[in-house]
């Protein structure tokens, strides 16, 4: 078969691919199956049939509830003005629970209650959602590293919103639903802790991330640059190389001197991407409950460099003005 | 043909749609601190030459006055701020102040023609204690004003009550979610548009009582002293984007973005700033929250408390008021040089102004 991109695919019209039979015991799966053009342009083109199981169904009712807590609490600060919500959506926001109310798990709705409720559908939601990739990729005979991948990053998501709130004691250290409102949590939360760039898994996390966009870019780009030897068909050249596999490799030793194989280059990925996340909600965890000021404690253990004394004197020392 | 065409065209768009954000122009650029910190200011070269109008002094109404002559207090009955000038001296500074506050309503906005000296009028009691924290000001918040001083034009710019103010906000219910955006999550400037709270001034700027303004830990581990929380950080984030965008300067004008709290890295500009925040409670608190019974109902916020004065009523956008022309050199009236002045006077709301201390 002539080799096809992006922009020369044939779309075959064929009986759709019904899959593989279902294991004794599994929920049913479902018969709808239909053919889109535009996306077989960008994957295949048949949708369906989607298995979703109770797992699926409850994550998508649970996920629902979260998002209309938030949107209707969103709307509600506005007195239901429909044109004031849209102009205003990047700033509304659902708060968790103020300093008075500790980590009370009773809360007032209007007070943050209606947060930890959202929180709670939400964290069902995504939880539901990755046993729903465990329990599908076994039914397949797969490895598990979705699931695994996706835990990562439900990680981090528990640490900021409620691991780290439990450790401290306070829903208020928790970070708010919105658009600016979490961002502007996250340069309040640095400002806070003394600086989060000294916080050493921070910077692991960060060097994850980065390194996350720069493989997926190498990977990419090499996949791509191989596609007219058919190299896009990755996974067979793990068991079988050719000349795109060959060429692939020896790119990368010659403009680097080391190369992935093809098995390793997604090892790396996955373990980067892991990375991210998992180093990222060490970082988050250890602020406040261990450290309390990374700037200092970054003094402290010669990790960050003192710049000259300017001088400059705190004009509290020693004034009776606070 | 077409279709390369076509991209020729999304080409051009997108090229000018990313060089849309940016500021064509020489830039001027200061630093401040230590190479490699980013503590610098980068201008538009264009934008230093050309000053707004607002942010221009006046001339004085006449030539100043000889110094000598019989004092005003002499000169005029119920003369309780500035009877220790001189009567042509006296003159002066009332010519100059109508200018700088009521130039269309003149003398009087605040005087009875019939009797200048009675206090019928609310706004003459507000100009007397005005009086009494423009010379505290030039005399006791050095700190801040250094030599270069204030006079009533550096807020009032022409204006009876001056546009950059704040009050209390309208109290919401608590209890609701309905129309409560919990003071904050609005795109005002106060904030510099972001979804901060813009209750920072009442929380930070209401008086000498106000909140400590301090959020970060003076200890590397958690410990009994620093209980802050980030909630409350957001606050302290509010108020100093307040300034930042009251002083048209980043953050790095006074800190070093590394540690905001270590003082020994910030620039001495900090300094100034620290006795600003306190000069600014001091005006609020003492001075015109005195007045809370004073002004009438149309002059007060939706708590009913008086409008304050934040880093914007003078500043105007720019980090020396009217572009640090000392103003106070030519009205010597309100920078007495003799003892300082005490803030002792405040006038009971409805007392008679005879029963208001006499000042030195």
């Amino acid at each position: 078969m002539a080799y096809q991109n992006i922009f020369t695919q044939v779309q075959l019209s064929h009986a759709p691919e019904m899959g593989i039979g279902m294991k004794p015991g599994s929920d049913p799966r479902g018969t709808a199956v239909g053919f889109n053009h535009l996306f077989g342009r960008f994957g295949q083109a048949q949708l369906g049939p989607i298995y979703l199981g109770w797992t699926g169904l409850l994550a998508l009712l649970c996920g629902f509830i979260a998002f209309e807590i938030i949107g209707l609490n969103m709307m509600a600060s506005v007195n239901w003005n429909p044109i004031q919500f849209v102009r205003l959506l990047p700033w509304l926001s659902l708060e968790p629970p103020g300093p008075e109310y500790g980590f009370s798990p009773i809360v007032p709705l209007a007070k943050g209650g209606w947060w930890i409720l959202a929180g709670m559908f939400l964290t069902l939601s995504v939880l539901l959602w990755a046993i729903r990739t465990y329990r599908r990729a076994r039914a397949l005979g797969m490895g598990t590293h979705v699931f695994w991948a996706f835990m990562s990053a439900i990680w981090l998501f528990l640490v900021l919103g409620f691991i780290r709130p439990a450790f401290m004691g306070s829903w208020s250290e928790a970070v708010p639903f919105g658009i600016f409102p979490h961002l502007d949590w996250t340069a309040a939360f640095s400002i806070r802790y003394g600086n989060l760039f000294y916080n050493p898994f921070h910077c692991l996390s960060i060097a994850f991330l980065y390194g996350s966009t720069l493989l997926f870019a190498m990977h990419g780009a090499t996949i791509l640059a191989v596609g007219r030897y058919g190299g896009e068909r990755e996974i067979e050249q793990i068991t079988d190389r050719g000349t795109a596999s060959e060429r692939a490799a020896l790119f990368w030793r010659w403009t680097m001197g080391f190369n992935a194989t093809m098995e390793s280059i997604h090892r790396w990925a996955w373990w980067f991407a892991v990375l991210t996340t998992l180093t990222g909600g060490i970082g988050i965890l250890l602020t406040g409950t261990v450290v309390d000021n990374w700037y200092l404690w970054a003094q402290q253990h010669h990790y960050a460099p003192a710049y000259p004394s300017t001088g400059v004197v705190d004009p509290a020392m020693g004034s009776k003005v606070q | 043909m077409k279709r390369t065409m076509l991209l020729r065209l999304g080409a051009v768009l997108v090229g000018a749609a990313l060089l849309s954000a940016c500021q064509v122009g020489t830039k001027s650029a200061k630093q401040y601190g230590y190479r490699g910190t980013g503590m610098d200011q980068i201008t538009l070269a264009a934008a230093n030459k050309t000053i707004d109008p607002i942010n221009v002094v006046p001339p004085p109404p006449y030539d100043p006055p000889k110094p000598g002559g019989r004092p005003a207090r002499e000169a005029y009955q119920n003369v309780q701020v500035l009877g220790d000038i001189s009567e042509d001296e006296f003159s002066y500074t009332m010519a100059a102040i109508t200018q700088w506050i009521a130039p269309e309503q003149g003398c009087n906005y605040c005087h009875n023609p019939a009797n200048m000296a009675s206090d019928e009028l609310y706004t003459k009691k507000v100009a007397r204690r005005m009086l009494q924290m423009t010379r505290k000001i030039n005399t006791g918040w050095t700190g801040h004003v250094k030599q270069t001083g204030v006079t009533c034009y550096t807020c009032h710019r022409g204006q009876a009550v001056p546009t950059e103010n704040w009050a209390l906000p309208a109290k919401g219910n608590p209890d609701t979610i309905l129309g409560n955006r919990h003071g904050q999550d609005a795109p005002v400037i106060a904030t510099a548009y972001s979804s901060l709270p813009n209750t920072a001034f009442a929380k930070y700027l209401l008086n000498a009582n106000s909140a400590p303004i301090r959020v970060q830990s003076t200890y590397s581990h958690p410990s009994r002293l620093d209980k802050t929380s980030t909630m409350e950080a957001e606050g302290t984030y509010s108020l100093m984007m307040h300034t930042s965008t009251a002083l048209g300067v980043n953050c790095t004008f006074c800190h070093n973005a590394g540690s905001f709290q270590a003082w020994n890295m910030s620039t001495p500009k900090r300094v100034g700033a620290w006795y600003g925040y306190r000069m600014v409670r001091d005006i609020n608190g003492e001075y015109i929250g005195s007045l809370a019974g004073v002004f009438p109902k149309h002059r007060l916020g939706p708590q009913g408390d008086p409008l304050k004065v934040n880093c914007t009523t003078c500043h105007r956008g720019i980090n020396k008021p009217l572009g640090g022309v000392s103003m106070v050199k030519d009205y010597p009236a309100l920078r007495p040089t003799g003892p300082m002045v005490t803030a002792a006077a405040a006038p009971a709301p409805a007392a008679p102004a005879a029963a208001a201390t006499k000042m030195p």
